[in-house]
């Protein structure tokens, strides 16, 4: 806890925590670069939005860096294989997911030839169009590599459109256990700073704040080595401590404004992108390759060799250990396997999991990381007030949640959570607050998706009525209209008789 | 390797813990009561130690009892997480030293039963156990609750050795006249009743000043003052409270007394001798700050322990009883939930009643 944090601390200003960031030794190990496996397994989602559909039969043959998947929709990203080989199938696999559910995926056997297909680069990107540059991010299927993994084409295109004057760039990694955005920074410092100049030119921001954690001093040095020549690109080391690299959280720190409850950071003229983001969408204009690997850590007490990896997107995380060393006694005292960062990964169920585009990290924690107790009652401590980063009172809307009082949870704020998981990191009865609040959530979301079937069929039997009424109505109408005519026809034939009957007469007359 | 444990239920994030424990909690809560309860000994003697020693036994077993009457499954765990010990050991602070066996048993059912299990147990009581049997004995049993005996420290020969305190807690004999004394509040209280203003009063043996050094009489942790103002720093120092709640209560009991002194020193008493006397230090460190039974947000802190320090100065200054910060913590307690339902922490980008920021219109391009 540096100075200003103890100050803001004695003033109660003091959201969010200060774990233990467990970084070294990983963050000071140099990168290793893990060999293509024999067989990577490809989800068609490893981005939010919609799934990518594939384009590639079975028993095709692909070269490295190919379109395997396309984009789907609006917001979507397409997938390219990792390395050159054959389409082994298209199947389903174990997602990287608590749920252990399972996710239409390609799967890909390697060749080992690593044949890239013809790439095409571009020399001097800030000649090119920014929507061009958009095009480019987009096809090549770059996503946020920070762990939410939204689409960077479709941020950047809507940046451009909302005329953003501010890049805030996060280079905060205030997860534990993670360095894989410490060590970009320090190994590939300029080309990151290239891409936040693209990013630049293709947003039309003016400026770019880098916040950067003062927990990573090399990674500091390095960015603003880089950065030198540039006035446009500023590195700002920001205090460390959890959540700051969270989107509203940062840009607060950075720019002073705060993002509204309702706003997204473009309607207050910013635009969020993680560091290894900005060096993918280098590599993707500069040399027109697709993102088909990023750099993982291995962390954790159970980990024999923790550092950063240089990893294929489609690998299985039990390979990628395997690679780093394997596990301490085999796998024995491994509590609990996570993916991204201890604070907001995502358990998953074995290791046979492949790391994804948005894979940040591999944790395995043993008991005493985990430190897995049964939680005891609130005590109204008001930790997790003091720790919650948005201003929530995490005790009463879990309180209310367990009675089931979901409207009054909203009420308290609950929407406004980003699920940070600092209040259940500080709570010292062990609640597992955040767990009430997904729960609490993806009920609410259940409730609306069965108001909109109510809905919707409400709707649908409200137009078989009317449809109903309406023929019946048109049905009387024609009826009506029929008998009309009949009856004109016969008045009028019956007139007709009558002048012919008349005319008759008048003839005999 | 468990691994029924491990592909069993999906754990939600985080998967990290920052340690701290309700134990942990309370053991620091005791550590910084320790120095003062040692003091208290030495200057009481054995009958002091026999009356901690059974109300903190009396609320660990009136909550072992309650809790195996509701069926509850993990009693150990429960009993031992401090907070009924830590319930006693409040309770006993602010018993007369001297007082006999029966009140600390039934304070200690006061406390744990009425004042706590009733309500559903930990966390969900509303008023602060300790205070809730504090005043029910007082109220109850005005007689020994206001016996207060002169310091008699335990290196000195007039203290009683450890059967003769015993005997003295276990038979509840009057105590002898030449023990007898009054607190200060007490003592201040009957003189200005007796027509005798406090310039006269407070000169020799009472005169506050001695409050500092703490050997005076009083109630058990009442009379080591700086040694629980001592306490409440360290539980600020490690971050088990915050400084908000006791400023809050000093404040509210020094600003009108100091107002009250300026203007009349003959009837009203010090700013030092409100802060050193009686429970302020205790109740502004140790009992405002209960975790429980005060408003979660830190304005609302601010709110209820001014409201603390106030009551306390009224109800000294122009009510019955020579103390009141057992009352005035009840009555706040008794606010707290209006507190927190008024006041609340702001959230990120809302406004204070919780309606989005606007969207600035103009943004310079
Ligand atoms: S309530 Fe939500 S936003 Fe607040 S600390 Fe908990 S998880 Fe984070
Ligand atoms: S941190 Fe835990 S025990 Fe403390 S108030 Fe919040 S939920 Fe209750």
């Amino acid at each position: 806890m540096g100075f200003m944090n103890l100050f803001k601390h004695f003033l109660g200003d003091d959201w969010g925590v200060h774990p233990d960031d467990h970084k070294r030794p990983a963050a000071d190990q140099p990168v290793r670069v893990m060999p293509v496996p024999a067989r990577l397994y490809l989800p068609l989602q490893q981005h939010l939005g919609g799934p990518a559909r594939p384009i590639v039969l079975v028993g095709q043959k692909v070269k490295k860096g190919e379109l395997i998947a396309e984009a789907q929709g609006m917001v979507s990203a397409p997938i390219h294989a990792p390395t050159s080989g054959t389409v082994a199938a298209v199947t389903e696999i174990t997602a990287p997911h608590p749920s252990g559910l399972t996710l239409p995926a390609i799967i890909l056997d390697a060749d080992g030839a690593d044949e890239w297909i013809e790439l095409h680069g571009c020399d001097d990107p800030f000649a090119l169009d920014p929507a061009e540059i958009g095009k480019r991010v987009a096809s090549a299927g770059v996503v946020g590599l920070g762990g939410a993994a939204f689409p960077s084409a479709v941020k950047l295109i809507g940046a451009s459109k909302a005329k953003v004057t501010t890049l805030v760039m996060n280079g905060g990694e205030c997860e534990p256990y993670l360095s894989c955005d410490d060590r970009l920074m320090r190994d590939a410092a300029a080309g990151i700073v290239d891409g936040i100049r693209i990013m630049l030119h293709a947003t039309g921001a003016k400026v770019a704040l880098v916040g950067i954690e003062d927990n990573k001093p090399e990674a500091i040095v390095a960015m603003q080595a880089a950065a030198a020549g540039f006035d446009s690109v500023q590195i700002r080391p920001v205090p460390a401590r959890y959540p700051m690299g969270s989107e509203k959280q940062l840009i607060q720190v950075l720019t002073g404004i705060e993002v509204p409850a309702d706003g997204r950071p473009a309607d207050i003229g910013v635009i969020v992108h993680n560091v290894g983001t900005a060096l993918a969408l280098r590599t993707a204009v500069r040399d027109g390759k697709p993102l088909i690997s990023r750099l993982v850590t291995v962390n954790g007490n159970c980990a024999s060799q923790p550092g950063n990896i240089e990893v294929r997107v489609g690998t299985l995380a039990e390979e990628v250990i395997a690679f780093a060393g394997g596990l301490k006694g085999d796998g024995l005292g491994l509590a609990r396997r996570v993916m991204g960062g201890p604070m907001m990964g995502m358990q998953i169920p074995h290791w046979r999991v492949p790391v994804v585009k948005g894979t940040s990290g591999i944790l395995a924690f043993d008991t005493v990381e985990v430190a897995e107790q049964e939680p005891n009652p609130c005590i109204r401590c008001g930790s997790c007030v003091k720790a919650c980063p948005m201003g929530l009172l995490p005790l009463e809307m879990s309180s209310r949640i367990r009675n089931e009082a979901y409207g009054e949870a909203i009420d308290l704020g609950l929407k406004d959570c980003i699920a940070c998981g600092c209040c259940a990191y500080v709570c010292p009865s062990k609640i597992p607050l955040v767990q009430y609040f997904v729960h609490a959530k993806g009920e609410l979301a259940a409730q609306d998706r069965a108001k909109l079937r109510g809905d919707a069929t409400k709707k649908l039997a409200l137009q078989r009525q009317e449809r109903l009424e309406r023929e019946a109505r048109e049905k009387a109408e024609a009826n009506a209209k029929r008998k009309a005519e009949r009856e004109a026809a016969a008045a009028a034939k019956a007139a007709a008789e009558a002048a012919a009957k008349a005319e008759t007469q008048g003839e005999s007359a | 390797m468990n691994t029924a444990a491990l592909t069993a239920q999906p754990v939600a994030s985080p998967h990290a813990h920052g340690g701290n424990s309700v134990t942990r909690t309370m053991f620091r809560v005791q550590m910084a009561l320790v120095p003062a309860t040692l003091y208290g000994f030495w200057l009481f003697g054995w009958p002091a130690f026999f009356l901690w020693l059974l109300t903190i036994l009396s609320c660990l077993g009136f909550e072992a009892l309650s809790l195996k009457m509701m069926g509850v499954t993990r009693i150990k765990a429960t009993l031992f997480d401090g907070s009924a010990l830590l319930t006693g050991w409040l309770l006993a602070m602010t018993l007369p030293p001297w007082a006999p066996w029966w009140v600390a048993v039934v304070g200690g059912f006061i406390a744990i039963v009425i004042g706590k299990q009733v309500f559903g147990g930990v966390g969900q009581n509303v008023f602060n156990p300790a205070m809730v049997a504090r005043v029910a004995l007082l109220v109850s049993f005005p007689v020994p609750l206001t016996m207060w005996v002169s310091p008699l420290p335990l290196t000195s020969l007039a203290a009683p050795d450890f059967i003769d305190g015993l005997r003295i807690f276990l038979t509840s004999l009057p105590q002898p006249d030449a023990m007898a004394s009054a607190s200060l509040l007490g003592y201040t209280k009957t003189e200005l009743s007796r027509g005798i203003d406090l310039l006269h009063s407070l000169a020799g043996d009472h005169a506050p000043v001695l409050s500092w050094i703490g050997a005076r009489s009083g109630s058990f942790g009442e009379s080591a003052s700086l040694l629980i103002l001592g306490g409440g720093l360290y539980l600020i120092g490690v971050g088990i409270i915050s400084w908000h709640t006791p400023a809050a209560v000093l404040a509210g009991l020094a600003i009108p007394a100091a107002i009250g002194h300026s203007v009349d020193p003959t009837h009203y008493l010090s700013v030092s001798a409100h802060l050193l006397s009686g429970a302020a230090m205790l109740g502004a460190f140790f009992i405002a700050t209960d975790y429980v039974t005060s408003p979660n947000t830190v304005s609302g802190q601010i709110v209820f322990g001014l409201g603390i320090g106030l009551m306390t100065w009224v109800i000294r200054t122009y009510g019955g009883y020579p103390e009141g910060m057992a009352f005035a913590v009840l009555l706040m307690n008794a606010l707290t939930p209006v507190i927190d339902r008024f006041i609340k922490p702001r959230v990120l980008g809302r406004d204070r009643k919780g309606k989005p920021l606007d969207i600035p219109e103009t943004k310079e391009a």
